[in-house]
């Protein structure tokens, strides 16, 4: 007689290799429909929300090479016509300019300020604490807001910028109707409003950094530049290169500041690429040659800010000590 | 455990279904959707606006021939919709008709209306609308031609009376889409709700504490205006003008004094607009303004809007406003400024002697959406409220200055009213007769003005002298005006 199928009893725990009691190949439970379709459920809603946002984003692509206008029943495919006219436009090369500017001067003052400021206030006292709450008042503010505050401010007629500046011999500095000043004056609303994202991006990163390589620094006599340049900077950099991320997309793109305080001018001071589609879309109501000018912003911050997040990640594993 | 997660799952994906089906479904209705039975009601009774009875069985005009139908209304912030939507109740009373409306400020209005109008779904069915955007809206198709309307006895009430309507006004708001023909030809777009011409209104303390009288000619207004600077204090300076980089700044002050100095905007040559912004006229004009503002204008000159300069009058920082009568009428009524009770109304200073004065006006007006599904009720709400009743209501009782009816300017209580106001009446017939659109007629108006006023902003703040600089600005406008398509 066989012995194959049969267990020996002679063997410990025999029974249950027994093959004749599993002749059934053992099979996996399927998995339940819902198991498999919650990651797809979770990401419902980003997916949807990218097709929201892919969808006009390729519908402005399209309309960018047509003629269409807000003015005119009927449009046409001109091909590339809107897009050669921009760059061979001088005007299009100076809003590029303004741009620039306005994006390098508004950021970069608020980074300076933003990390000075931080350090100031990554202290233990009841100062320090009482600081941390008034100074982030202005990012509640609407920019629109803000810029409308500065405007009564700093008024001629009734601005109590205006008249302290008037108190102390300055009678003509008039802010952003001088085209010398009209960027400085925006660049300065801009940083009012958003130095307290940067000082609470940096302050969060201070707080949350070891204390032990400090004070052996401490210790060993180290002097505060070289603490802040050899261990801070090194280990607050992934968080700083997000400040500068951020705050770079938005600079680049803004347009309630600006358009507030004086809709571009004087004359074509300030006519940011944002003011310029603005004004080529509403004023003038060609919605075919308005686009091209924002999607080129797009082209600027999309590879601007793939560098960025490059070295964001590189920095991060230094920081972390990968 | 399984059933646990399963349900779960299912919520997340109603919840998620839900938030996505409703953001779809989120209209582009009015972020301030006004619904008139939250308005104040104005005193007086609901009647027919003509005075006539509701028209009897058997009469072919009927106000409450589209009784139960709801209409959209958009409206621009300003007294002319306060006006309005104070009165709603009684249109309601008298027609059956609900109305729907929001409120948007100016700075956003044309660009809020110019979405809805594009989208050609019938909403609004009526809107506030400038005559200057008419140049846009017409060609494009988005306004309902209204003399079809006016002619059928079925759709106006008898009372109506079209020739009570200033003929100049009533002419801003005809156009015959033909660029470089003039206003007042072709078909009607749209009915007036008020207008403002453009003149002096005045603090009568400032002129009296220099001794002088308003000023009558462009040279005096920049010398009597130097003399102002500082009248009342720091701050204070003389002539209040617009400023900022919009097609706003060039149609008060600029434009008045533009046309009178014999300068044109265009001519046609073989059927082309030809810019004639470079003419020695209009140099000559732009200077002259360009110096105004430097001696006695306001120092933050670029920021400065029709709010600006009509605050700075009634708050006593500007002498004088080179802008909108009405802002005698806004400013100087009793409690409206700290100034109130010391402005004066006088005609617009002259560029050349022996020239007839007159000034450039600017026409408020209601249009029907011409893809609107509710045009019939649409043209009742806007016969009521261009109607004999209302526009004598607004005049005498609420803000509706100035108002486009001759009735009303005979009617004792509105003559009445604006003794109030010194200078104001005879300021008004002194000019009315040489006042309408000085602007060539043609859809590119918002690309040619808004470059015309950084041109001026240029100018006045010393980046480009006026030679070179409108000679630039007439290159552009010419190839701007080139796009215009052929209809």
């Amino acid at each position: 007689m066989s012995s194959i199928g049969k267990s020996d009893q002679a063997v410990p725990f025999a029974d249950l290799t027994d093959t004749a009691a599993s002749a059934e190949p053992y099979r996996i439970p399927p998995i339940p429909f819902m198991r498999k379709a919650r990651p797809y459920l979770i990401l419902a809603p980003a997916l949807l929300l990218t097709i929201g946002i892919l969808i006009p984003f390729f519908i402005s692509i399209y309309y960018s090479l047509t003629n269409y206008s807000f003015k005119y029943k009927d449009y046409s495919f001109v091909g590339l016509h809107n897009w050669v006219k921009m760059l061979t436009d001088p005007s299009f090369w100076h809003s590029l300019w303004v741009t620039a500017q306005y994006a390098v001067f508004s950021t970069g003052f608020e980074m300076l300020l933003g990390i000075g400021i931080a350090l100031i206030l990554n202290q233990d006292g009841w100062l320090a604490r009482a600081l941390r709450m008034v100074l982030i008042f202005p990012l509640m503010i609407a920019p629109v807001i803000a810029t409308l505050i500065w405007q009564l401010m700093t008024n001629n007629s009734v601005g109590v910028i205006a008249y302290a500046l008037r108190s102390i011999g300055i009678d003509n500095f008039i802010w952003g109707a001088d085209p010398k000043t009209a960027m400085f004056s925006v660049v300065l609303i801009d940083v009012w409003v958003n130095t307290p994202f940067v000082i609470i991006l940096v302050l969060a990163g201070l707080r949350s950094l070891p204390k032990a390589p400090f004070e052996s620094a401490m210790v060993d006599g180290g002097s505060a530049w070289f603490t802040f340049k050899t261990l801070t900077l090194p280990m607050i950099k992934p968080l700083l290169l997000i400040a500068l991320l951020f705050r770079s997309m938005v600079s680049l793109q803004e347009f309630s500041i600006i358009f507030a305080l004086t809709r571009g001018g004087p004359g074509d001071t300030l006519m940011s690429l944002p003011l310029t589609a603005y004004n080529e879309a509403f004023t003038f109501k060609e919605l075919g040659t308005a686009l091209p000018y924002m999607l080129i912003l797009w082209v600027i911050i999309y590879i601007m800010s793939y560098y960025l997040i490059r070295y964001w990640s590189r920095a991060q594993k230094n920081a972390s000590g990968n | 455990m399984k059933k646990r997660y399963a349900g779960k799952s299912i919520i997340l994906l109603v919840v998620t279904a839900l938030l996505v089906f409703l953001a779809a479904c989120s209209s582009g209705k009015s972020a301030n959707p006004g619904n008139s039975s939250n308005s104040p009601a104005a005193n007086s009774p609901a009647a027919s606006p003509s005075g006539s009875q509701t028209a009897s069985a058997g009469s072919a005009f009927d106000w409450k021939k589209y009784s139960g139908q709801e209409i959209e209304v958009m409206l621009n912030q300003h007294p002319y919709a306060e006006a309005i939507i104070a009165r709603l109740p009684q249109f309601e009373e008298l027609t059956g008709i609900k109305v729907k409306y929001s409120i948007t400020p100016e700075e956003n209005y044309f660009d809020k209306l110019t979405t809805a109008l594009n989208a050609r779904n019938g909403n609004p069915d009526v809107f506030m609308t400038g005559s200057y955007q008419l140049w846009e809206y017409a060609p494009a198709e988005y306004t309902q031609e209204l003399d079809s309307f006016l002619k059928d006895p079925s759709k106006t009430d008898s009372g109506y009376d079209v020739n009570d309507i200033f003929k100049g006004i009533l002419d801003g708001d005809r156009w015959d889409l033909v660029p470089g023909h003039p206003v007042g030809t072709g078909s009607l777009w749209a009915l007036p709700l008020g207008f403002e011409t453009n003149v002096l209104v005045y603090n009568k303390r400032a002129l009296d504490s220099i001794g002088a009288q308003p000023p009558k000619t462009f040279d005096e207004l920049i010398e009597i205006g130097e003399k102002l600077n500082g009248w009342n204090g720091e701050g204070s300076y003389g002539v209040a003008v617009r400023g900022t980089r919009s097609w706003a700044t060039i149609h008060p002050g600029y434009m008045t004094a533009f046309s009178m100095s014999g300068a044109k905007d265009f001519e046609v040559k073989d059927g082309k607009l030809v810019s004639k912004l470079d003419s020695p006229e209009a140099i000559e004009i732009t200077k002259k303004f360009a110096e105004l503002v430097k001696r006695a204008g306001p120092k933050d000159w670029t920021n400065y809007t029709w709010y600006q300069a009509s605050s700075d009058l009634g708050a006593g920082k500007a002498a004088i406003a080179f802008d909108a009568d009405i802002f005698a009428i806004f400013q100087g009524s009793k409690g409206a400024s700290k100034e109130a009770g010391n402005l004066g109304t006088a005609p617009p200073p002259i560029v050349k002697e022996g020239q007839p004065v007159g000034a450039n006006e600017w026409i408020w007006s209601i249009a029907m959406n011409k893809s609107s599904k509710k045009q019939d009720a649409a043209w009742l709400f806007m016969q009521y409220f261009t109607g004999k009743e209302h526009t004598l209501w607004g005049a005498t009782q609420a803000s509706v200055f100035n108002p486009i009816r001759s009735s009303v300017w005979e009617n004792p209580d509105f003559i009445k009213r604006i003794s109030e106001f010194p200078g104001y009446e005879a300021t008004f017939k002194a000019v009315i007769g040489n006042t309408g659109i000085k602007f060539t007629p043609q859809p590119e108006f918002f690309n040619t003005t808004t470059e015309w006023a950084a041109a001026l902003q240029d100018i006045v703040t010393g980046q480009s002298d006026a030679d070179s600089r409108m000679k630039k600005l007439a290159k552009d406008i010419n190839e701007l005006v080139s796009r215009i398509r052929a209809q």
